[in-house]
């Protein structure tokens, strides 16, 4: 059977689909059937050893999959379970034969199904014959097109682009400007486009559903989104089950979403959505996915029952009855789970990390990932909710103000900040009735968010008014309010409010999830703990796994930039090892697209916040041996302090070495100790002092505060203004650690040492090379493992060095070190004391478990050291970066010290080009035919490229140039033709007579005339609306790839002047 | 509860003790369906979904035949209700008050706050057990009457013959005598709304007497041994050959007439979420159910067989007569509350009258 994958993370598409997969390849499994995955995310669990039988870490495209399936001959395919690309590339397969040629059996729903619902028209045909309503949607090829179906229709009206995942593409129009505008952009991604009357308002409710051959079938959850409609379900919170549906409206609209899958005929799992009226029983069905989808994901998570696993022994033939319920091991598997809490699901969004971006929340998706929170009220759910985002807030109160003037402007137009504002209008007074009418939100959610308002001011009231009274603490810990949030409401230290709560005994109880209610008894360890209760549920120990010592592992929480599927996959790694070692692993992790919260990856699983409060409490109830806190990201690493200093033991390396590696000013010191190069460094304190050091070394130099992960508070600048400028942004950022400037050092290597120590020696390392020079973050370069061009001189350098490190610090577990290098000389600028984004990359292609080792280390078991020389390994892994600017509506397409890229893929070659191309093909880039247009920045970059151009014009492509640089090129005897800057004029004179016009660089993006864009922008200054961002973005607009780095310009023009698509091997490793 | 545990909460709704017999119920929607339920006659109902009241309670209105809009009955029929969040604010566009004001018209004690998970817990592994809603100030009193061995049927059936209208008016509607053992008032929409007229009897009332092309026996509380003169009647009618419906007690009562024992069930089966299977058949469904007894398969005689299965526990969930137009179902395809995936069967009925 052969799998394929969903690639790297993207908006829209993210972690979700490595859970539905790894969960499909399990089922497969135990069938005893022999599996094939085809997915080039490297850092997913589902692509480690021992899930999938074969894995090719190829793109997934048709022509890759079409030589896939020509090798391997497998009996059948499964499409479901890699997202909308997967699907994509299956109904592509199959139109062109190719799945007949071989004889390739789809496994679940039909193809013709599938098509049935995503052809819009198809769709809506289908659901006529049955008599469901959907929404009247006219399909238009182009604008007259459209024009004419805004005429019938009347605005609003919502235009979407036909097979796109995530509703990209799509826009609301009220007016015929708009929607020329929104149909422009929808066109670069879709032949077709679908105008439709907008149902702004109503209510959107989901429903999971699950079918089998014998046409038995069952919804497994519903759920309905706190946004009305006309905010995407990606961008909105979501309640499961649905709070403000009756009886009627719940088995109205389920008894519909069942005659639609049988109808259609699904096999396997599908999620159909409806638009619902607030006011009647009226309805639309917006949309069914005949697939696995975030939403599915979700169910799984919410309720316990395994979607992608059941989905897959339906595609085998399985009947529903056949299976049994993964909870209770006794009951069937066809039933509907019955839910004795509530969740929520909010998103988390990272969009102060792009220039120029659009921060308004629709119908398109920009959110890059999820929480999922669990409780037994609402406000208790949704404070639970908004901590897990891991943006700073407290809660619903007490957070940060939001610097919101005009509170009704921005309930009507919402933004990222949405639910902060709704606390903002109801702690100033404004009527539910008020807010209702801005946004829409069901008034049941907008009253019980008034009820936390309401507590957290009888909080206030009590400030500085002697202890709490009990019945008060008691209201808010029902209410989800942390510790933390009564302190700052009653200006007292969060550890007097931790104290007098257990004092009073008002302490959280521990609750199953056993999928139904309680009704049966299940040995199930999936858990949560809530203040609405009395009595914890977990069974006392009974069976030898539960009697062994426990060791916590501290997982990863939301998938956002920088922190991704790769700290799910360390996660994963490390449990699978601590039970190997007979220890009872707990799990404490709240992101329900990953793998780790799979309820079978551990011996018990907490769906809970990785807070300070709620790790002690789960530490309280459990009594672990120790507490991993260094395979997850920073959010566990910023708790190994704290949580040594509450007497809780933490495993590895001690918590106060991590904070010397973590306080950048007590680094720097040991660094500097250690007779190891930094760039030159200083704390500031003062403008003057800064203006003393930077007279010293001069600009450009990078600031930053210390305990930042992806660089979200760091930045260059370049002069004095800029410097005063972001000085002060970043205090605001932090005021807790004091903000560190360094020398920025341009045209430098960038290395990455990851690495295992134990006991301060270590055993295991990998060094891999940016291919970008240093300046873009390392989340979003391109590397190369193992390296290839690094001097062997400077690679003893940066091994001795970081084992002084390594024995300075007495690491024990992993750590990562980046290095700058230049003519052989090696400086240090960063050092991290938890395992990397690169560890699952360099795991894999080196073929050494570094998260093993790491465990092993941090359980004591002194593992011997690996031979980490990789100097003769046959191939080489790249990886490349996955960008998602296409979703992010204005903003500047441009790499610099601010990570930006959602996602990875990571692909191996025999050759340095090969590797590079696959991996650069997996991320979406694509082999230009013929013209590529050029517009670099100074001559340095212009010189830079001149290699590259020269070797495009050679290979018979013909080049586009601006200005500046079509003179250089052509000083340089390079053919170019010249093009013109969205602000230059044809007056300049240089079309002479008889020539043609000079083109405009724009117009030939949106008539894409050209296949390719390089544009290196001048330097990592703050931009304005420049030329070369219009151009930027107009690529991405119109689905043009793009390059803004010269190095990797020419690896990739390199990487294709040497090789076709075809010449790439299709093998494994 | 008469085990001894004690639960403590705020007191919602009517501002009194009450008495009955504590049983849970899972489905996560259905609060004002649920508590007019007659079959809910005697019990106090705990909710195993946390939050209640969200949507508030719709009006009382009825057509004009009398059936209740939206309501199973009349009036709230179970004793009291207990869950772990009141939703003090409603939200819903057919609602015209709260829980709150409804229970207290309708004097029906409620409590909220409850670990409504942990009570669950206790009646699965102790069964359902008589329990009280103790106010401050008022003494406990155990152990109540058991309201099993009250005849509650005859409480809550109709105390005459009450004859319902086709919609639609057909010129020769089929008629079928429904014998009310405390009949839920979807099941009479579901009879008029398929152009059936509806004939109501009383419990004990000899229907034999009566004109019918189909018998049914509706749905109602307690223990089916209270209902020996229906199960009398049944059994005349059972002699002759015009079909026979039945639905939860309805069950219960054919099956007795047909021989068969009941046993009362540990906790019962109050869900939207039970899954049945149709006896030699693949196909399965999700069913809605309230009931405490059960038929015993071991005791059914041989002109009858199993209809339908509970996939959960294997209890008997509808019995059918090897050659004769009988049958009857455990479960509730009249739904409401839950789910609407049996309904289908009230048109074979009607089919076969």
């Amino acid at each position: 059977m052969l799998l394929l994958g969903s690639g790297a993370l993207k908006i829209g598409q993210a972690g979700e689909f490595d859970y539905s997969g790894s969960q499909a390849l399990k089922a497969l499994r135990e069938e005893g059937i022999e599996t094939v995955l085809l997915n080039p995310n490297i850092a997913t669990v589902q692509t480690s050893e021992g899930v999938a039988d074969k894995v090719y870490f190829l793109p997934v495209t048709p022509s890759m999959t079409e030589r896939v399936i020509r090798k391997e001959r497998p009996d059948g395919i499964l499409l479901s379970f890699g997202g909308q690309t997967a699907l994509n590339c299956g109904v592509e397969l199959y139109n062109a034969g190719v799945l007949e040629k071989y004889g390739v059996e789809v496994l679940g729903t039909p193809v013709e199904t599938i098509m049935d619902t995503e052809d819009r028209e198809r769709f809506v045909e289908r659901l006529d014959e049955i008599g469901v309503k959907t929404i009247r949607s006219y399909p238009a090829e182009n604008i007259a097109e459209a024009e004419k179906a805004a005429e019938e229709l009347g605005y609003p009206l919502i235009v979407r682009a036909a097979y796109a995942l995530g509703g990209l593409g799509s826009g609301f129009t009220d007016n015929s400007e708009q929607l020329h505008e929104v149909c422009e952009k929808a066109f670069a991604f879709s032949k077709q486009v679908l105008v439709e009357k907008s149902l702004r308002g109503w209510k959107e409710i989901e429903y999971e559903v699950v079918r089998d051959h014998d046409n038995n079938c069952i919804t497994v959850c519903n759920m309905e989104n706190f946004d009305p409609l006309g905010i995407h379900t990606g961008e909105s919170i979501v309640v499961a089950p649905s709070q403000t549906l009756s009886n009627k409206d719940f088995h109205f609209l389920r008894e519909l979403a069942i005659r639609i899958v049988r109808h259609l005929g699904i096999v396997g799992e599908c999620n159909v959505q409806f638009a619902y009226d607030p006011d009647s029983t009226d309805y639309r069905v917006i949309e069914v996915n005949a697939r696995l989808s975030r939403s599915s994901a979700l169910a799984s998570k919410a309720t316990g029952y395994p979607l992608a696993f059941v989905a897959t022994k339906l595609g085998l033939g399985y009947g529903l009855a056949e299976l049994k319920n993964s909870v209770t091991k006794t009951t069937p598997a066809f039933f509907e789970p019955a839910l004795d809490y509530v969740v929520c699901k909010l998103p988390r969004w990272d969009l102060s990390k792009f220039r120029h971006v659009s921060r308004k929340i629709g119908s398109s998706m920009k959110s890059v990932g999820e929480v999922m929170s669990i409780g037994r009220s609402f406000e208790e759910c949704l404070q639970k909710g908004l901590r897990m985002i891991g943006q700073g807030a407290n809660g619903f109160t007490e957070n940060k103000p939001t610097g919101t003037e005009d509170l009704e402007a921005a309930l009507r137009e919402p933004t990222d900040l949405r639910v902060f504002v709704l606390a903002e209008a109801l702690q100033a007074g404004m009527s539910i009735e008020r807010i209702y009418q801005l946004t829409k939100i069901d008034r049941w959610f907008l009253q019980k968010l008034e009820s936390i308002i309401r507590t957290d001011k009888e909080l206030r009231h009590h400030a500085g008014a002697g202890p709490l009274p009990a019945a008060l603490l008691q209201k808010a810990k029902r209410q989800g309010f942390s510790d933390k949030q009564i302190a700052i409401a009653t200006a007292q230290p969060e550890s007097a409010v931790r104290t007098l709560r257990k004092q009073l005994g008002i302490v959280p109880m521990v609750k199953q999830i056993d999928t139904l209610a309680a009704e049966f008894p299940a040995r199930t360890n999936y858990l949560y703990m809530t203040y609405n209760g009395t009595v914890s549920d977990r069974p006392a120990p009974t069976d030898a796994a539960d009697s062994a010592p426990s060791i916590v592992v501290l997982g990863s929480g939301a998938y956002r930039i920088g922190s991704s599927v790769e700290f799910d996959w360390c996660s994963v790694t490390c449990m699978q090892e601590i039970r190997r070692q007979g220890y009872t692993g707990i799990m404490i992790n709240y992101n329900p697209e990953t793998v780790s919260t799979d309820y079978d990856m551990c011996d018990r699983l907490y769906f809970e916040e990785l807070t300070l409060e709620r790790v002690l409490d789960i530490c309280e109830t459990e009594q672990p041996k120790g507490v991993v806190v260094s395979v997850g990201g920073q959010i566990p690493n910023n708790l190994a302090l704290p949580l040594m200093q509450a007497g809780i033991p933490v495993l590895g390396t001690s918590p106060q070495d991590i904070d010397r590696a973590e306080d950048r000013h007590k680094f720097s010191q040991i660094v500097d100790a250690l007779g190891i190069g930094q760039p030159a460094w200083s704390e500031l304190t003062t403008l003057q002092d800064v203006d003393a050091f930077i007279e010293r070394v001069g600009y450009p130099v990078l600031v930053r505060p210390s305990y930042v992960l992806s660089g979200a508070a760091m930045n260059v600048c370049y002069d004095r203004r800029n410097l005063e400028h972001f000085l002060s942004l970043a205090a605001e950022v932090s005021e807790e650690h004091p903000v560190v400037i360094s020398k920025f050092m341009t045209r430098c290597k960038e290395i990455e040492y990851d690495a295992v120590a134990d006991g301060g020696k270590v055993i295991a390392y990998a060094i891999s090379e940016h291919i970008e020079y240093a300046g873009v973050h390392s989340g979003d370069a391109t590397i190369a493992f193992p390296s290839q061009k690094i001097y062997t001189a400077t690679e003893r350098k940066i091994r001795r060095d970081a084992e002084k490190i390594a024995q300075e610090l007495h690491i024990t577990g992993p750590f990562n070190i980046q290095f700058l290098a230049k003519e052989n000389e090696v400086k240090v600028i960063e050092c991290n004391l938890r395992a990397s984004r690169s560890f699952p990359f360099v795991s894999k292609i080196m073929q050494i478990n570094l998260g093993d080792l790491a465990t092993k280390a941090m359980l004591g078991l002194r593992p011997a050291a690996a031979d980490c020389d990789m100097k003769a390994l046959p191939y080489v892994g790249v990886k490349a970066s996955q960008f998602s600017f296409a979703r992010l509506e204005d903003a500047d397409p441009m790499l610099g010290v601010d990570m930006s890229s959602t996602g990875e893929a990571g692909c191996i070659g025999s050759t340095m080009s090969e590797a590079l191309l696959k991996a650069l093909l997996a991320v979406g880039y694509t082999i230009p035919k013929k013209r590529i247009l050029i517009s670099s920045g100074d001559a340095l970059q212009k010189a830079d490229l001149l290699q590259a151009c020269r070797l495009i014009d050679e290979n018979g492509y013909e080049l586009y140039a601006t200005k500046g640089t079509c003179k250089y090129l052509n000083d340089n005897g390079i053919r170019a033709k010249r093009v013109l800057w969205p602000s230059e004029t044809e007056t300049g004179g240089t079309a002479s007579a008889g020539e043609e016009s000079t083109p405009r660089a724009l117009e030939m993006i949106q008539q894409r005339e050209v296949e390719m864009v390089i544009n290196i922008p001048k330097d990592f200054s703050e931009g304005e609306l420049t030329n070369g961002y219009k151009i930027r973005r107009a690529a991405v607009d119109f689905n043009i790839p793009l390059f803004t780095n010269a190095r990797l310009a020419t690896a990739f023009i390199r990487a294709i002047c040497r090789m076709k698509e075809d010449d790439l091997e299709v093998r494994t490793y | 509860m008469e085990n001894g545990s004690e639960y403590k909460g705020q007191l919602f709704g009517w501002d009194a003790a009450a008495e009955g017999e504590a049983v849970f119920s899972t489905g996560m929607v259905g609060y004002p369906e649920n508590l007019t339920d007659p079959s809910y006659a005697g019990q106090i109902l705990c909710v195993t979904f946390p939050l209640v009241g969200n949507y508030g309670v719709p009006a009382t209105d009825t057509d004009e035949q009398g059936i209740s809009l939206n309501f199973e009955s009349e009036r709230i029929w179970a004793r009291g209700l207990v869950i772990s969040e009141y939703s003090e604010a409603y939200s819903h566009w057919d609602a015209v008050m709260s829980l709150d004001s409804w229970l207290q018209q309708q004097h029906i004690p409620a409590i909220y706050g409850i670990d409504t998970r942990a009570l669950t817990q206790e009646l699965r592994e102790e069964g359902a057990m008589g329990a009280m809603i103790v106010p401050e100030g008022v003494e406990k009193n155990f152990p109540i009457n058991n309201p099993n061995e009250e005849n509650l049927i005859a409480q809550v059936s109709c105390k005459q013959v009450i004859r319902y209208k086709p919609k639609g008016g057909s010129a020769q509607p089929k008629v079928v005598c429904l014998v009310d053992c405390g009949v839920k008032h979807n099941i009479l929409r579901c009879f008029v709304e398929r152009g059936v007229e509806v004939v109501r009897v009383p419990w004990d009332y000899d229907f034999n007497t009566l004109q019918w092309d189909g018998l049914f026996v509706s749905n109602g509380p307690g223990n089916p041994a209270h209902a020996q003169a229906t199960v009398e009647h049944l059994r005349k009618a059972m002699q002759g050959e015009k079909p026979i419906f039945g639905i939860c007690m309805g069950n219960q009562l054919l099956a007795r007439a047909a021989g068969a024992q009941t046993y009362k069930l540990k906790f019962g089966h109050r869900s939207h979420n039970q899954p049945v299977r149709m006896a030699g058949s693949k196909q399965c469904f999700i069913t809605s159910q309230n009931h405490g007894y059960a038929v015993d398969n071991n005791t059914l005689g041989s002109d009858w067989e199993p209809w339908f299965e509970n996939m959960n526990d294997g209890t008997n969930e509808g019995i059918r007569h090897k050659t004769k137009p009988f049958c009857s179902v455990q479960f509730h395809p009249e739904a409401s509350s839950g789910p609407t995936d049996t309904g289908f069967l009230f048109d074979k009925f009607i089919e076969s009258c």
